[in-house]
C-alpha cells in the first residue's frame, strides 16, 4: 500500500519536535512556541493526507505497518488505522495546535517543558489510537501518563498535586489489570501458535475462527479487566471521581486534551478491544453497562447543573456526554455506534473549545466561580457570542454537531430498548437546562461585579482558535456524511467481528487456568451472538 | 593433579580477590593524598574480573572435583555481579573521599564481597555455597558499619551482622539435615537422589526449610525482611546500592540452584512457602514504604517489593519464570544502583539529605539529576518503555503462564499501591516550591558517569530486550 511510512511520520513527529525543542534555549519562549506550533500543524497536515488517502470501502485496517520489535515475546511494531482510529487521531492532531495556541500567553512559567510535554504527549495519544499490537497499545496507553502527569502537576491550579496522582493512580489500577488480561490472552494464543502473539487482528483471527475458545467465564474475566481499564478512562459511574479533579486542576491545554482527546481512549478501548475480542460477555453485560451509561447521564447533568465553578460544570458535563458515548456502543447496532464515534468528535471539539472558553475567561479573571462573572455580554461581546454558539452545540442544537451524533445514538438505541432511549434522551433536555443556566448567569444581566467591566473582549489570536472551532462545529453539523460514511464499513466490520462460531455444548478443550477448574462446565445460552448480527442487519 | 581449566572457570574470583589483597597491601605504603589510587586499581579490578568472567565462559563445566560448576547461568551472574562492584567502586570514591573515610579496606572489601557472590553463584556444592555466603555476608557486615562516627551507621552494622549470622546458622544446620537425610551435599547428586526417593522426609523439609530462610534473609523476603530498612538505612548510600543489588542476585541465585535445579523434583514440598512468601514480601515492602519520608529507607522498602516481585516468578518455576527474575535482576540493579547513587550524591555531608521535603523543587535547580532520579522511578515503578517494565511484564507473563493468576493480579495491585510512593518523590522534585536555599553541589565526574551508564541501560533494556532476554533464556536452560 502506498505511503506505508505514514502512520509513524504523524505519530513519530511531534516526538521529533520534541527532540528539537531540547536544542533551543530555555528562555526563548517565542521560538519554542513558534516550533510547536510549526510541528503539530505539520503533523495536522500529514494525518489530512491520511484522511485523503483513507479508502472508505475498505472495512478493515490501512497504511498497516508491520515490522518485529521485540523476539521474546514476539512483539510487533504494527500501526493501521481505520474508520474510527482516523476521525480520533485527526482529532487529536486538530486539537494539539489549538492547544499550543491557547497556553500562548497563560503558560509563562517552565515553557519548554511545558511545550514538551505536550508534544510527547501527542505522539501517546497518536500511539494508542494505531497500535494494532496489544503490547504496543499498553505501552503507548501508560506511556501518556507521564506527561500528562506533569501538566496538570506542574502548571495546574491549586489542588493540582492531588488531582495529578488521583489521575495517575486510577488510571494505572486500571490498566495494570488490563496488562494481566493481554497476558493472559497472550498465553492462551500459546495454544495456536507456538510463540503466541500480541497481534490484534491475528488473536481477533484466532477468536472468530474458533482455534481459541474462550470459556464464558475466562471470557467475562478477560472483558472485565480491560473494561475496568476503559471504564475508568471514559469515565463511567462510579468510576468518575478522578476528572471533575484533573479536568478542574489541569492548565487549559491540560483540561482540553483530556476531555477532547484522552477521554475518548476509554471508548476507542471499549470498540477496539472489548466488543470485537469478548462479544458474549459485551451481550451479556450490555444491559448493565447501559444502566450504569444512563445513571451517568442523568447524574452528570444534575451534579453539572448544581456547580459554582465554572470549569467543573463543565467536566460533570462530560461525564454526562460520555454517558450517551457508552450507551451507543453498548446498544450494538450500526447506527448507534457510528452515534457513538461521531459524539466522540463532537465531544471533542464542544466540549474542548467550553473549556478553551473558560480558560480565556480565568485568564482574564483568574477565577472560575460563576458568580463572579455576569453581565460578560457588555465588555465581551465576540467571546460571548463564540460561547453561546459553542453551547448550542453542546447541548444538541439541530445544524450544529451535537445533534448528530445524539440523534444517531438514540435512534440505535431506540431500536434496542426505547427505555433506554427515552432515559437517555433526558439527558439532552437536563444538557440545555444547565448549559443555558451557566450562560445565563455568566453573561446575561447586568454586569454585577465592578471588575469584569474593564475586560479586554477576546484578542486576535483568541478569535483564530475559536473561529475554527467554530467553522469544525457547523461543518461536522451539516456535512456529517462526510464523516460517517468513511466510518460505516469499519462499524460494519466491528459488529461483524463480534460474531463467532457456535460453542460446542460440550466443553472441549480446557484452557481456563487451574483456579477455575471445578467450576461448572459452561452451558451455552443461545441466540445472544446471533442476536448481535440480527440488529446489525436489522439496521442498516 | 588440578586441570588447568579448573582455575580459568574459577578466574573472575581468583582477580577479584588477587586485587583485593593488593589494595590491602598496598594501602599503608601510599602517603595520604594518593590514596584515591586504589580507587583507580580497585576499578581496574572489577573490570578485570568482569573481563575474566569472559575468559571463563569458554570453559563450561564443573571445577575443583565438582564444587563449582560453571555455566551460562553462573556466567550471567558473575556478569552482573562484578558489573555492580565496578559501578559501586565509581560511585563510592568521591563518597569517601569528601565524607574523609578510609579508602583501602573499603575497596578490599568490596572485592572481598563480590567474590563471595560469585561463589555462591556457581557453587555446585552446599557447603561451598555456604563458604560464599559467609565471605560475601561478613565483609558486607563491615561495609555496613563503615561511617563509624554515625550512629546509624553502627546500628546498620550491628543489626545486620546479629542477624546475618542467625541467618547463616539457620541456613547451615539446614545443609546439615539435608546432609543427615540425602548423605550428600553436592546438587547434581542430590536431585538424583530425591528423584529415586532416597532419605528420610521429615529432615529434608526440615532441612529445607531452615535453608529457605537462610536465603530468604539475605534476599530480603517477608517474613525474614525485618532488618532491611535499619540496615539500608545506615549505611553508607554507595554500599546500600551494594546491599540492595548484587547480594539479593547472588543469593537469589543459590536459591534457584538448591530448590529449581536440586530439589527441583520436590517442588510441591516448597511451591507454597515460595507463593506465600511471595504475596507477603510484595505486600509488606509496598505497604510500609507508602508511609516513609525518608527517600533512602523507602527505596530500601521498595527493594523488599522487588524481591516480592522476583519470587513471583520464582514461584512459576519453569523456564520462562527463571529468564525473567535474570533479566529482572539486571533492570532491577540497573536502576537501584542508579537511584541509590543519585542518593549518594545528593544526600551531601553526613547524609543529611534524604528527606523528601530536601528534594522540593529539585528540578529547578539540578533538571538533570532531577529527570535522572524521576528516571529510575519510573522505572521502578514500571512504566513502559524503562527495563523495570519490561521485567515486570516477563514476571507476569511467567506467572501467567504456570497459572498463577491471581499471584498475577496480587503483583498488579502491588504496582499500583507502588506507583504512588514512587511518585510522591517525583511530585516533591517537580510540583514543589524550594523551601530553602540548599542545593546539591555539581556533580562529580565519576558518579556522572554511573548515572549514564546505568540511566541508558535502564532505556536501552526497556525498548530492545531482546539480546538480554537471549541471553537470560540460556541462562535458565543451564539450570535444568
Amino acid at each position: 500500500m502506498n505511503g506505508s511510512y505514514l502512520l509513524t511520520v504523524v505519530t513519530f513527529l511531534p516526538l521529533l519536535g520534541a527532540v528539537a525543542l531540547f536544542l533551543l534555549r530555555g528562555d526563548d519562549h517565542k521560538w519554542i512556541r513558534r516550533l510547536t506550533l510549526v510541528t503539530t500543524l505539520a503533523d495536522l497536515g500529514i494525518s489530512l493526507l491520511l484522511a485523503r488517502g483513507f479508502d472508505p470501502a475498505h472495512p478493515t485496517y490501512q497504511f498497516e505497518e508491520l515490522r518485529p520489535w521485540i523476539q521474546s515475546p514476539p512483539i510487533n511494531y504494527h500501526l493501521g488505522v481505520d474508520g474510527i482510529s482516523l476521525w480520533l487521531v485527526l482529532l487529536t492532531t486538530f486539537l494539539t495546535p489549538i492547544c499550543v495556541l491557547c497556553s500562548w500567553e497563560s503558560i509563562q512559567t517552565r515553557v519548554k517543558e511545558f511545550h514538551l510535554m505536550l508534544l510527547v504527549l501527542e505522539t501517546g495519544m497518536i500511539g494508542v489510537f494505531l497500535s494494532l499490537d496489544l503490547f504496543l497499545f499498553f505501552v503507548f496507553w501508560e506511556v501518556m501518563l507521564v506527561p500528562m502527569y506533569f501538566l496538570i502537576g506542574i502548571w495546574g491550579h491549586e489542588r493540582r498535586i492531588y488531582a495529578a496522582i488521583k489521575f495517575v493512580l486510577y488510571t494505572m489500577a486500571g490498566s495494570i489489570l488490563m496488562l494481566v488480561a493481554i497476558l493472559w490472552l497472550f498465553n492462551l494464543t500459546k495454544t495456536v501458535d507456538l510463540a503466541g502473539t500480541f497481534d490484534l487482528p491475528r488473536i481477533q483471527a484466532m477468536l472468530q475462527t474458533g482455534a481459541i475458545v474462550l470459556p464464558l467465564r475466562v471470557e467475562l474475566l478477560l472483558f472485565g479487566a480491560f473494561f475496568l481499564a476503559f471504564a475508568i478512562k471514559v469515565p463511567l459511574l462510579p468510576l468518575h471521581t478522578w476528572l471533575p479533579d484533573a479536568h478542574v486542576e489541569a492548565p487549559t491545554a491540560g483540561s482540553v486534551i483530556l476531555a477532547g482527546v484522552l477521554l475518548k481512549m476509554g471508548t476507542y478501548g471499549l470498540l477496539r478491544f472489548c466488543l470485537p475480542l469478548f462479544p458474549e460477555a459485551s451481550v451479556r453485560l450490555a444491559p448493565y453497562v447501559a444502566t450504569l451509561a444512563i445513571i451517568g447521564i442523568i447524574y452528570g447533568a444534575l451534579v453539572s447543573m448544581v456547580q459554582p465553578d465554572l470549569k467543573k460544570l463543565i467536566a460533570y458535563s462530560s461525564v454526562s456526554h460520555l454517558g450517551f458515548v457508552v450507551l451507543g456502543i453498548f446498544a450494538l447496532n450500526n447506527v448507534a455506534i457510528e452515534g457513538a464515534i461521531y459524539q466522540m468528535l463532537n465531544h471533542c471539539v464542544s466540549t474542548g473549545a467550553l473549556f478553551l472558553i473558560a480558560g480565556m475567561l480565568y485568564d482574564r479573571r483568574h477565577t472560575r466561580l460563576i458568580r463572579e462573572f455576569g453581565g460578560l455580554a457588555t465588555p465581551l461581546p465576540v467571546l460571548s457570542a463564540f460561547f453561546l454558539y459553542v453551547c448550542l452545540s453542546s447541548l444538541g442544537l439541530p445544524m450544529l454537531n451535537g445533534f448528530v451524533g445524539e440523534f444517531l445514538i438514540l435512534v440505535g438505541t431506540f431500536d434496542r430498548s426505547p427505555l433506554w432511549a427515552a432515559l437517555g434522551a433526558s439527558g439532552v433536555i437536563l444538557s440545555a437546562v444547565y448549559l443555558l443556566w451557566a450562560y445565563q448567569r455568566v453573561i446575561y444581566g447586568d454586569v454585577t461585579n465592578e471588575k469584569n467591566r474593564t475586560l479586554p473582549d477576546a484578542s486576535r489570536r483568541e478569535r483564530i482558535i475559536l473561529a475554527t472551532l467554530a467553522v469544525v462545529i457547523l461543518w461536522m453539523g451539516i456535512g456529517s456524511p462526510l464523516f460517517t460514511r468513511r466510518m460505516e464499513a469499519s462499524t460494519a466490520n466491528l459488529l461483524n467481528q463480534m460474531s463467532r462460531p457456535p460453542r460446542s455444548y460440550v466443553a472441549t478443550e480446557d484452557t481456563r487456568p487451574q483456579e477455575s477448574r471445578g467450576v461448572q462446565p459452561y452451558a451455552r445460552v443461545s441466540g445472544t451472538t446471533a442476536a448481535v448480527e440480527a440488529h446489525s442487519t436489522k439496521t442498516k | 593433579m588440578l586441570p588447568t581449566e579448573d582455575y580459568y572457570r574459577l578466574l573472575p574470583e581468583l582477580v577479584a580477590s588477587g586485587f583485593g589483597i593488593l589494595i590491602m597491601l598496598a594501602e599503608p605504603l601510599l602517603p595520604r593524598e594518593r590514596k584515591g589510587w586504589l580507587a583507580r586499581v580497585a576499578l581496574v579490578g572489577a573490570l578485570a574480573s568482569l573481563g575474566s568472567t569472559l575468559v571463563a565462559a569458554q570453559f563450561p563445566g564443573m571445577a575443583f572435583y565438582s564444587l563449582i560448576r560453571l555455566d551460562n547461568f553462573s556466567v550471567f551472574l558473575h556478569v552482573i555481579v562484578f558489573g555492580i562492584a565496578a559501578l559501586v567502586v565509581l560511585a563510592a570514591h568521591h563518597y569517601l573521599e569528601s565524607e574523609g573515610l578510609p579508602q583501602g579496606e573499603f575497596y578490599a572489601l568490596l572485592l572481598f564481597a563480590t567474590t563471595g557472590m560469585g561463589i555462591m553463584a556457581g557453587a555446585n556444592e552446599l557447603v561451598t555455597a555456604f563458604v560464599g555466603l559467609e565471605i560475601s555476608s561478613i565483609s558486607s557486615y563491615i561495609l555496613a558499619g563503615w561511617r563509624r562516627d554515625a550512629l546509624k551507621s553502627n546500628e546498620s552494622a550491628m543489626k545486620y551482622f546479629l542477624l546475618g549470622s542467625f541467618a547463616t546458622a539457620f541456613f547451615l544446620y539446614g545443609v546439615a539435615l539435608v546432609y543427615g537425610s540425602m548423605g550428600t551435599t553436592y546438587l547434581d547428586n542430590l536431585s538424583t537422589a530425591i528423584s529415586a526417593n532416597r532419605g528420610g522426609a521429615t529432615l529434608l523439609i526440615l532441612g529445607l526449610g531452615m535453608m529457605f530462610v537462610g536465603l530468604g534473609f539475605k534476599i530480603a523476603t517477608a517474613p525474614f525482611q525485618v532488618w532491611t530498612p535499619d540496615v539500608y538505612e545506615g549505611a553508607p548510600t554507595p554500599v546500600t546500592a551494594l546491599f540492595a543489588s548484587a547480594p539479593k542476585a547472588a543469593a537469589l541465585a543459590m536459591m534457584l540452584r538448591i530448590f529449581y535445579t536440586a530439589f527441583g523434583s520436590a517442588g510441591d514440598t516448597w511451591f507454597w512457602a515460595v507463593w506465600v512468601s511471595a504475596a507477603l514480601t510484595m505486600f509488606v515492602g509496598n505497604i510500609a514504604a507508602l508511609v516513609q519520608t525518608n527517600v533512602k529507607r523507602m527505596l530500601a522498602y521498595s527493594s523488599i517489593a522487588h524481591a516480592g516481585y522476583l519470587m513471583v516468578a520464582f514461584a512459576a518455576r519453569t523456564e520462562i519464570g527463571i529468564a525473567a527474575i535474570i533479566f529482572y535482576l539486571v533492570a532491577y540493579a540497573l536502576m537501584k544502583l542508579g537511584a541509590f547513587t543519585t542518593l549518594a550524591h545528593l544526600g551531601g555531608s553526613g547524609e543529611q539529605r534524604l528527606d523528601i521535603e530536601d528534594y522540593a523543587g529539585l528540578a529547578t535547580k539540578r533538571p538533570v539529576t532531577a529527570a535522572c532520579l524521576s528516571l529510575f522511578l519510573l522505572s521502578l515503578l514500571g512504566l513502559p518503555t524503562t527495563a523495570g517494565f519490561l521485567g515486570k511484564l516477563y514476571v507476569f507473563n511467567a506467572a501467567l503462564n504456570a497459572n498463577l493468576v491471581w499471584l498475577a493480579v496480587l503483583l498488579a495491585v502491588n504496582s499500583v499501591i507502588a506507583a504512588y510512593y514512587y511518585l510522591r518523590v517525583i511530585m516533591a522534585m517537580y510540583f514543589r516550591e524550594a523551601h530553602s536555599d540548599w542545593a546539591p553541589e555539581p556533580m562529580p565526574r565519576a558518579i556522572a558517569f554511573v548515572l549514564l551508564i546505568t540511566a541508558a541501560g535502564t532505556i536501552y533494556f526497556g525498548l530492545f530486550p531482546s539480546t538480554l532476554m537471549n541471553f537470560a533464556a540460556q541462562g535458565a536452560l543451564s539450570l535444568r
